[in-house]
Parts: structure tokens; C-alpha cells; sequence
């Protein structure tokens, strides 16, 4: 579009480690400018495009804190560039990942947030979503609770209770749908970021695009979703995805971060079993492919690193494995239909339900319902068929009425 | 009453302006709105409690809850008026007598004759008979003819044939409410059968020579095995204490060759309690996850919920693993006796899990064995300690295996909610009474109208599209995980937060699955149709095709061919589809207007599947901001609540 520009200032991964070679910005912000403002925030992660609302014309940044520091240091070209996204006379919202006292702390680390006074045309909202220790433990917990073998319901409860698990689902689902709020109903930009910039905040701006944007509940859309919002925009995954839940010594970069995500994809899908071209299966193999793979998809902590590691020469990419029609196949919701409207989930407790696909995998039986998937996807094929060979007939038939008429003609 | 506001319970800011009504039967609340004038009518008979609150500024607040689950906030300008409402509803709410029930004004239009049909759907004589009893063990009694020895049995019992008219009564002296051992249901493949009782009179140490005898001929009734199991289904201390009274349990050494075994499942009090405590954490406006789970946890509502089940399990097993009969009871064998009996026969016996064989089976343990219907369900004003969720629990207990079993039920959640809903409703006479004798004396049969009729007639709308009747799952016993990490017990919340539609999956499988289904069957008519204008065209071209050149004629049959040979092939490859529909052929004299018709059923069909959903989201777009907005849905989740509320501080 005319507001914004690719850019290649990053393309020796010079400005920003863990960002890849191009990326989008505003147009009226130089690359001069963009290096400036890499320095101003904390791992060089300048504000960027993350989502563009085309409905509206409102776009979704994403970036890591600002490094305001003690004193209240601070940046003209950041102030810019976040401004430069800003329609005149519209307000954007800074949603932070952190609390606000967790926020004020980090400026004694050099970290911070954006000063009102400094950002006047920005509000800005705390959302926390929890992450990094806490979160693996709560994952320790549930996945704990899922393999405790005794027969008591109150047990099962107050355990599924005590991981915490659920809470932190239905806080980012939250967050995501206050995000997807602001863009879609107040027409606001965001900007999102916690510390970082590579958790909690790929977590928020991916899920805001599933409830946004019809492309991404699309396979290929969603393979696009994660490449650019997690691969691309430097998620951890080497860090992050070392261990899995059985470990005993505690990793500390070590959290089930994308599972996280994933695990709200299903629960938003749950919700609307008909607007997704996926099913759960493929949601679990990702999940899979994140932890263990024979693919290099997955390897490596940012685009830097793999292109490092020389991973596109060395490995298979897990999408070309996927895309083949006959792997495909096995990932189809057999009840699609495509849904351009923005989809908002309930976030109520009443609504949310454990994944049961992933932490009672091995511990149900899981006959009944594969067969159930199957009875479904029998309905809806005999269906097509069906309406194949009618809509072929109907057009023998409509030829060979004309056939007849012309026959009579002569 | 003018200008009440209908509160929406999840946003206290979305309310509608409308006029309240009182009938004789129905609260009927209509909007003010211009065009929808949406309309919602409870009936009195679904109040479970009004609550008057305190006056503020806007007016007199009156909370409403139903026995469904639906609950209602109102707010009336005037106070005397809410008094009033209050007042009246009280009254209406509780009615006392039988009479003022709605099923005895409640006329669906339907002539005498349908009516009596309807009663004769559901035949336990028949049912009995496909059971396969009589034969050379088990006999129809009539010792309760008169209802002469138990007035809360039916007349007609099933007793083992070695069991005379002298041991039946003999042991009904010595069990409570004397209710004595009976068949509730008949293994034909190996002779096991389910007895049900109530508990017997043994106090610390007295005997029954005829009790005992009869147990005997239950296991006799069974020549394949030489035991059998006595279950109590209560929690053994429950069952001690009530020695003290003279009553008590089966010791096993006063009764040869019983196994005896208690399986702890509390009493009506426990569970009401428990049933209060869900709901209120239901209640609770925008809980947070730990809230609502441990409100769930503490309610104790799912480890009852697989009380029940577990003793149904353990039932079944015995039945059909093990070839032992089985007799059942609790205190008076009304209660947590029909639930296990009949949570052990939808496991044992694929009939109960058909629409028609849930019917039967309510019929058969509830219904005619004497459930306590209008003191459990609080029909007439009664005593309140009497009232408790019984049934609810057994039709949550099937929600939860189809889920765990989704091919496995011809009939749908819908199916369940609806008569959950008609349990308390009294629109319709089959749950009126607690017991057959009361529902003879009132002549239900002749004044009221059969639910099973009214159900049986709307099917297509509960039928589970994943059903098939040659589905393995359909097959045999079910034998369901009893581990909460094997198989989870959820939240019903499309029961429990059955009125609050926001909560709910914004998109049915169901109803996507049941509308293809017709669109399907419209095809396969269309088809038929389509394939005999072919036919017909084809013989008239073949006529004029005798002057056409050769290759013409032969290209042409060519094409007939390969569509026939693909014709021939569809019913074949889901020929398991086919059976299940019933094939209507369209008549022969109108074909075009037949063909026409499908047409346009298939062209709106479709569309208007598509603009459902799109209208569902719809209408979740624009709730989702304007306060003031009049979407009438509840749809507007707890959780952007918060949101805005975030929003307007920050």
C-alpha cells in the first residue's frame, strides 16, 4: 500500500539478531531512522508490521519494550515511527504484556514502558500473560494431572485446578480478543509488546489474526501465520521447546509458549467447528513437529540462526512435507465453509475446555471419536458426490432437450 | 405491567424495555421493539423461585430462576406493581392441585383418537416381550392387581417363575414401602437379569424366610450361575445408620450364595445441595478459570455424576461379563435404584440408546416403578426437602457417554434437554404423580397428551446425524472408561448455561451434519428423478435416432453408459447411508414440479446454512460494542466485559 514500505535495513541481521532480513514499516520512516529506533528498544526489535486490517485500514504493530530506563530516556525517531502508523486525529493503544508493576520495575533494568506524556496520541492497556518458569511448571502440573491414574473426581479437579493451566488460556485468549477488539471495533492501530517481544506478544498479535482474519484459519494461511509470527519473528523455538513437560531439571528458557497458542487456536476452533479449513490433527502435529522433528522447520532460535546453520540446504522444510495432497488430506476439517467475518470466542470458563487431543492422548481411548470423524467426513463426501452427479445429469439432460429441439428443427 | 426492562444477566448495561404479562399458564415478556417484538414465555410451572430485591433508583428488581436453568431479571418502575407480580406469581408457581396444571388446559389439536395413540407409543408389554419374558423363568405376576401389595409398583410385575404368590408377599413385609423384588431388565442372551427392590427390614438381626426365598429364585431365574449380586447403591454408613430404624442391608449369611456390595452414592439432600452449589458458580458473573473450577470442584456435582455411572458400569459387567444377575436397591428403591437400573440397561442393551428405546426406558424405570415425579420436580407445592435432581442426573449421565461415545445414540443433546425440560414443564401428563395408582385415579390417559407422542413426532429434530443402525458402535454393550484421565467428565454447560447462548460453540457440527443430511436426501430424490427423465428421453431419442448417422447415435450411448454405470455405483458404496433414510419416491404424474421444487429447495438450502452462521457471528460482531446495541442475544461473553471495563479505567 502507499503507507507502507518493505525495508531491508536488517538483511545481514545487523539491526535486530533475531529479526529476519526484511521487514514492514511506514513509509515516511527511513532505514536510517529504523536503526536509531533499533537501538532504543531492548534486543534491537524496532516496532514492525505485524497485521494489516484491511476492513478499516488499521494496522497491529508488534516490537520489544522500549529502553526508557530509570530517567525516562527517549527516542524522537521511536516516537515517530509509532506515530507514523497513527491515521490523523486517530488513537492507538499500546497493549503490554506485563502488569504495570512489573512494567515499572524493569525500568530499573534499563527496560520500560511508553510514557504517556511522550506517546499523547497512544493509550495504553495491561494485559498480563503469564510466561517463561511459570508457565512450564504449570504445564508440569496439568500434564501430571493427566496421567494420574486414580478414579477420584475431586482429585482430577482440584489438580486440573492447581496447574493453572486453563487460567492461562483464557488470559491470552483474552488479550487476543482485546487486541482484535481495539483494531476491528474501536478502528485503532495497536502495538504490542512485553519484555521481549517474542513470547507473549507472538502469542497475542497470531491469535488476533485468527480471530481477524479469514486467511488465517486456511491451511496454507495458517503455515503463513506461523512463519511469519513465530518462525520469522525470531520465537525461540530451540530455547523454548528443548524439554517438554517430563523434564526434571528446570531449563530456564524452557515453556510451552507455542503449545500455548496452539492450544487457543483449538479452543477458538472449538467454538466455530465450521470456519476452519484444519482440523485438530494438524494442530497436534505441529505442536509435534515443534518438539521433535525429522524436519529443520522448527530448529534454530530465529532466521539468523538457521540461515547460520545453513538449515534450507541441510533439512527438509516441514511445509513441503505437509502440502503434499495425500498429507493434506489428513488435515481437512471436512466441515468448512468459508467464513469471511471476524470471529470473536467466548472466553468464560464455561467455555473453555482441556485439550483433551493432546494431554489425554494416550490415556483415551480414541476409537469412538476417530470413528465419529469419520462418519462426518462420509456424510460430507456422499454429499459432494451426490451433488456431482445430479449437477451432471441436469446438464445431459438440458443437452439433450436441445439436442431434441433441434432434432424436430430440420 | 408496561415499561419492565429484561436484564441481560452477563452485561448489566443491555437490557430491553417491554410489557410484562401474567396468564394463567405462562409469564410472557414482549419487547417494546418495532419490528422483532421478540417474546419470552416461561411457564409457571418452570419457576423454581422469585426473588424480590431492593429497590433502587430504576426500580424494583425481581429475579426469576427456573427449574430449566433460565434465569430472569427484571426490573418494574413501580414498586406496588412488582409487589403485586411478586404476589401472584408466588401463587401460580405453586399450584396445588393437579387440576391446575397445565397439561389438563394444554391442547395441541390433536383428536381423541391421536391422543390414544399417542399414549400407545411407548407398550412395556411389548417391551418386556422383546426383552424376551415371559418364558421358562420369568412370569408375569399379578399379586399387585389391585396395587394391593405395593401402591407405588405398577400392576403388572415380573417375578421368577418359582416365585409364588406367597414368598412375593412374604417378602414385600419385609422391604421397605414394600417394594419388593422385580425385574427391571433381561439378559436374553445368557439369562442374567437386573432385579430392583427397596432395602430390607433386617435391622440388627432379623430374617425373612420368604426375602430370602425369593432371592433364591432370582438366582434359580439364572441357571448359569450360582451366585448373585445384592448392590447397595448407598454409602455403607448411610446404610448402618438405618439398621437403627429396622431397616438396613442383606447380611450375607442369613442369604445363601449373594455377594453383597455397597457402591456409595448419596442421598436426595446431598444432591441437592450439590446441584445449588453448581449453579451458583454458574451464576457468577465473569468468574475467573479458578474460580469457576473450583466452585465446580466443591459442588461435588461430577463426582456424583460418576457415582452413578460407576454403579451402572459395575452393573453392566456383572450382567453381561459375567453372566450374574444382579439386585439393586437403596433406602426405598425409587431413586438412585432407577438411576443405576437404567444407566446398567443403556450400557447393556443398543435399544435404550434408539429414540423410541430412551422413551421405553424412561417409562419402565421412572415412570412405572414409581419415581416420585411431583415430589422430586416440585410440580404441586410440596415439601422443598423432597425436591431433588434425580432424573437430571440419569439424562446427564447419558450426555456424558455420548460424548465418549458420539456414533453410539440415534438421538441428540436436543433430544435430552427437551425432556429434562418437560420433566418439570407439566404440559404433558406422563410425569405427573409419583406413582401409577395416583396417575390412574387422576385418568391422565384421558385428559392429558403423551410427551412421547409430541417428541416422536418432531424426530428429524433430535436425530444424531453420526447415527448409524449398522455402526459397530451401535453394537453390543458399551463398556465406557470409569478413570477420570481416560475419559473426562465435563461441564454440561449446554444444560446448565442453557440460556446463556453466548457461552455456547457459535457453531452446531449437529445441526451443519443434519442440514447436509436432508440436503442429501433432496439429492438422492432429485437423482432419481433426474435418472427416469433420462430414461424416458433416451427411449423417445432412441426412436428418432434410427435416421441419425452411426457415430452419432454411438457416441451418445456411450455417455448414457458411463453415467449409468456411475448411478449403479453410489448405492452401493454407502448403501449404509441409504438404509437409513427413508425413501420417499417422488410420484410419477408431476415430475417437473417435483424437479422444480428440490431445485429450489437446493439452491436456499444451502445459502441459508451459510447466512445462519454468518448471522450467528453477526450478530456476536455488533453486541460485541454497543452498549446499547438491543442485540438480544445473550451473546456478549463475561470476559470482554472485563475488557471494556479495563478499557474505561486505563
Amino acid at each position: 500500500t502507499n503507507e507502507w514500505r518493505l525495508s531491508c535495513v536488517n538483511k545481514d541481521f545487523s539491526v535486530c539478531p533475531s529479526y529476519p532480513p526484511v521487514v514492514i514499516v511506514p513509509k515516511s520512516i527511513d532505514d536510517e531512522a529504523l536503526r536509531k529506533v533499533a537501538l532504543f528498544r531492548q534486543g534491537g526489535r524496532f516496532p514492525v508490521l505485524s497485521y494489516y486490517h484491511k476492513k478499516n485500514g488499521m494496522a497491529m504493530l508488534r516490537s520489544s519494550q522500549p529502553l526508557t530506563g530509570t530517567n525516562g530516556r527517549r527516542c524522537k525517531e521511536d516516537e515517530k515511527l509509532v506515530n507514523a502508523t497513527l491515521r490523523s486525529g486517530r488513537r492507538g493503544f499500546v497493549i503490554d504484556t506485563r502488569p504495570l508493576a512489573v512494567a515499572q520495575q524493569a525500568r530499573a533494568k534499563g527496560g520500560g514502558f511508553e510514557q504517556e506524556v511522550h506517546y499523547p496520541q497512544w493509550r495504553r492497556i495491561h494485559k498480563y500473560i503469564e510466561r517463561f518458569n511459570i508457565l512450564q511448571e504449570s504445564f508440569i502440573k496439568l500434564v501430571e494431572a493427566c496421567n494420574d491414574q486414580s478414579h477420584n473426581m475431586d482429585r482430577w479437579l482440584s489438580k486440573l485446578e492447581a496447574s493453572n493451566w486453563l487460567t492461562h488460556i483464557k488470559e491470552l485468549l483474552t488479550a487476543a480478543c482485546l487486541a482484535a477488539q481495539c483494531i476491528d471495533r474501536e478502528g485503532a492501530s495497536v502495538l504490542v509488546h512485553g519484555s521481549e517481544g517474542t513470547d507473549s506478544t507472538l502469542q497475542v498479535t497470531s491469535l488476533a489474526q485468527i480471530i481477524l482474519d479469514p486467511r488465517c484459519r486456511t491451511i496454507r494461511g495458517f503455515q503463513a501465520l506461523v512463519v511469519r509470527e513465530w518462525l520469522q519473528a525470531g520465537h525461540p523455538f530451540q530455547q523454548r521447546c528443548a524439554q517438554s513437560a517430563y523434564s526434571n531439571s528446570k531449563q530456564k528458557w524452557e515453556a510451552p509458549v507455542f503449545l500455548l497458542f496452539l492450544e487457543c487456536v483449538w479452543q477458538i476452533h472449538r467454538q466455530f467447528p465450521c470456519s476452519f479449513e484444519f482440523n485438530e490433527q494438524f494442530l497436534i502435529m505441529l505442536f509435534e513437529h515443534a518438539y521433535a522433528s525429522q524436519f529443520g522447520t522448527f530448529l534454530g532460535n530465529n532466521e539468523n540462526e538457521r540461515a547460520k546453520l545453513k538449515l534450507p540446504q541441510k533439512t527438509m522444510s516441514l511445509w513441503s512435507w505437509v502440502n503434499r495432497p495425500e498429507e493434506l488430506a489428513r488435515f481437512q476439517n471436512p466441515l468448512y465453509e468459508a467464513n469471511s467475518l471476524v470471529i470473536w470466542p467466548s472466553v468464560a470458563p464455561q467455555s473453555l475446555q482441556l485439550w483433551e487431543g493432546v494431554f489425554l492422548r494416550w490415556n483415551r481411548p480414541s476409537k469412538f471419536l476417530e470413528e465419529a470423524e469419520e462418519e462426518r467426513i462420509n456424510i460430507i463426501k456422499y454429499n459432494k458426490e451426490l451433488q456431482a452427479k445430479v449437477n451432471a445429469l441436469r446438464r445431459q439432460l438440458a443437452e439433450m432437450e436441445t439436442d431434441e429441439v433441434e432434432q424436430e428443427e430440420p | 405491567v408496561e415499561n419492565v426492562r429484561l436484564l441481560d444477566r452477563l452485561s448489566s448495561r443491555r437490557a430491553v424495555v417491554g410489557t410484562l404479562y401474567l396468564t394463567a399458564t405462562h409469564v410472557i415478556f414482549v419487547e417494546n421493539g418495532s419490528e422483532t417484538r421478540k417474546e419470552t414465555w416461561v411457564l409457571h410451572s418452570q419457576i423454581s423461585s422469585i426473588e424480590k430485591q431492593a429497590t433502587t433508583a430504576t426500580g424494583c428488581p425481581l429475579l426469576i430462576r427456573c427449574k430449566n436453568f433460565q434465569v430472569i431479571q427484571l426490573v418494574i418502575p413501580q414498586e406496588r406493581d412488582c409487589h403485586d407480580v411478586y404476589i401472584s406469581l408466588i401463587r401460580l408457581a405453586r399450584p396445588v392441585k393437579y387440576e391446575e396444571l397445565y397439561c389438563f388446559s394444554f391442547n395441541p389439536k390433536l383428536d381423541k383418537e391421536e391422543r390414544e395413540q399417542g399414549w400407545k407409543l411407548v407398550d412395556l408389554k411389548e417391551e418386556y416381550n422383546r426383552m424376551g419374558v415371559p418364558n421358562n423363568y420369568w412370569q408375569i405376576s399379578d399379586v399387585n392387581r389391585d396395587y394391593g401389595v405395593c401402591d407405588s409398583y405398577p400392576t403388572e410385575v415380573y417375578v421368577p417363575k418359582s416365585a409364588t404368590a406367597h414368598i412375593i408377599v412374604g417378602s414385600s413385609k419385609f422391604r421397605s414401602r414394600r417394594r419388593f423384588p422385580a425385574l427391571s431388565y433381561y439378559c436374553k442372551g445368557n439369562n442374567a437379569s437386573i432385579c430392583r427392590s427397596s432395602q430390607p427390614l433386617s435391622g440388627f438381626s432379623a430374617r425373612c424366610l420368604e426375602d430370602e426365598q425369593m432371592l433364591q429364585a432370582i438366582r434359580k431365574a439364572n441357571p448359569g450361575s450360582d451366585f448373585i449380586y445384592v448392590v447397595d447403591t448407598r454409602p455403607k454408613l448411610n446404610a448402618m445408620a438405618n439398621r437403627a430404624a429396622g431397616k438396613g442391608y442383606e447380611n450375607e449369611d442369613n442369604y445363601s450364595n449373594i455377594k453383597f456390595q455397597f457402591i456409595g452414592i448419596e442421598n436426595i439432600h446431598v444432591m441437592r445441595n450439590s446441584l445449588q452449589k453448581m449453579l451458583e458458580v454458574c451464576e457468577l458473573k465473569s468468574p475467573s478459570m479458578s474460580d469457576f473450577l473450583w466452585g465446580l470442584e466443591n459442588s461435588g456435582w461430577l463426582k456424583h455424576i460418576k457415582a452413578i455411572m460407576d454403579a451402572g458400569i459395575f452393573i453392566a459387567k456383572a450382567v453381561a461379563e459375567e453372566g450374574v444377575s444382579v439386585l439393586v436397591h437403596c433406602s426405598d428403591g425409587w431413586d438412585r435404584t432407577a438411576q443405576v437400573c437404567s444407566v446398567a440397561s443403556l450400557l447393556l442393551d443398543p435399544y435404550y440408546r434408539t429414540m423410541k428405546g430412551f422413551m421405553v426406558l424412561i417409562e419402565k424405570d421412572w415412570v412405572s416403578f414409581g419415581h416420585k415425579f411431583n415430589h422430586r420436580y416440585g410440580n404441586l407445592d410440596g415439601d422443598p426437602k423432597e425436591i431433588s435432581p434425580v432424573i437430571d442426573q440419569f439424562i446427564e449421565c447419558v450426555w456424558q457417554l455420548m460424548e465418549q461415545f458420539p456414533c453410539a445414540f440415534e438421538f441428540n443433546e436436543r433430544f435430552l434437554i427437551h425432556i429434562q425440560h418437560h420433566v418439570y414443564s407439566c404440559q404433558f401428563g406422563n410425569f405427573l404423580c409419583n406413582s401409577q395408582k395416583e396417575r390412574r385415579e387422576l385418568k391422565i390417559k384421558e385428559r392429558t397428551y403423551s410427551l412421547w407422542a409430541h417428541l416422536w413426532k418432531n424426530r428429524a429434530d433430535y436425530l444424531n446425524p453420526l447415527y448409524r443402525p449398522d455402526h459397530s458402535q451401535t453394537q453390543g454393550p458399551l463398556h465406557p472408561q470409569i478413570a477420570p484421565c481416560n475419559f473426562l467428565y465435563k461441564f454440561w454447560s449446554g444444560m446448565y448455561n442453557r440460556f446463556e447462548k453466548g457461552l455456547h460453540p457459535r457453531q452446531s457440527v449437529t445441526d451443519y451434519l443434519m442440514a447436509v443430511k436432508e440436503e442429501t436426501q433432496q439429492l438422492e430424490e432429485e437423482l432419481e428423478v433426474l435418472q427416469e427423465r433420462l430414461a424416458n428421453l433416451q427411449k423417445s431419442q432412441s426412436g428418432n435416432n434410427k435416421v441419425k448417422s452411426k457415430q452419432q447415435d454411438r457416441s451418445k450411448q456411450f455417455g448414457l453408459y458411463t453415467s449409468n454405470n456411475s448411478l449403479a455405483n453410489t448405492p452401493q458404496e454407502y448403501s449404509n447411508d441409504l438404509k437409513s433414510f427413508p425413501s420417499r419416491s417422488p410420484s410419477q404424474g408431476d415430475e417437473d414440479s417435483a424437479l422444480i421444487l428440490t431445485q429450489d429447495n437446493l439452491k436456499s438450502s444451502d445459502p441459508d446454512l451459510s447466512a445462519n452462521s454468518d448471522q450467528e457471528s453477526g450478530v456476536e460482531d455488533l453486541s460485541c460494542r454497543s452498549p446499547s446495541g438491543g442485540g438480544c442475544l445473550p451473546s456478549e461473553d463475561s470476559g470482554k466485559d472485563s475488557d471494556e471495563a479495563v478499557f474505561l479505567a486505563g
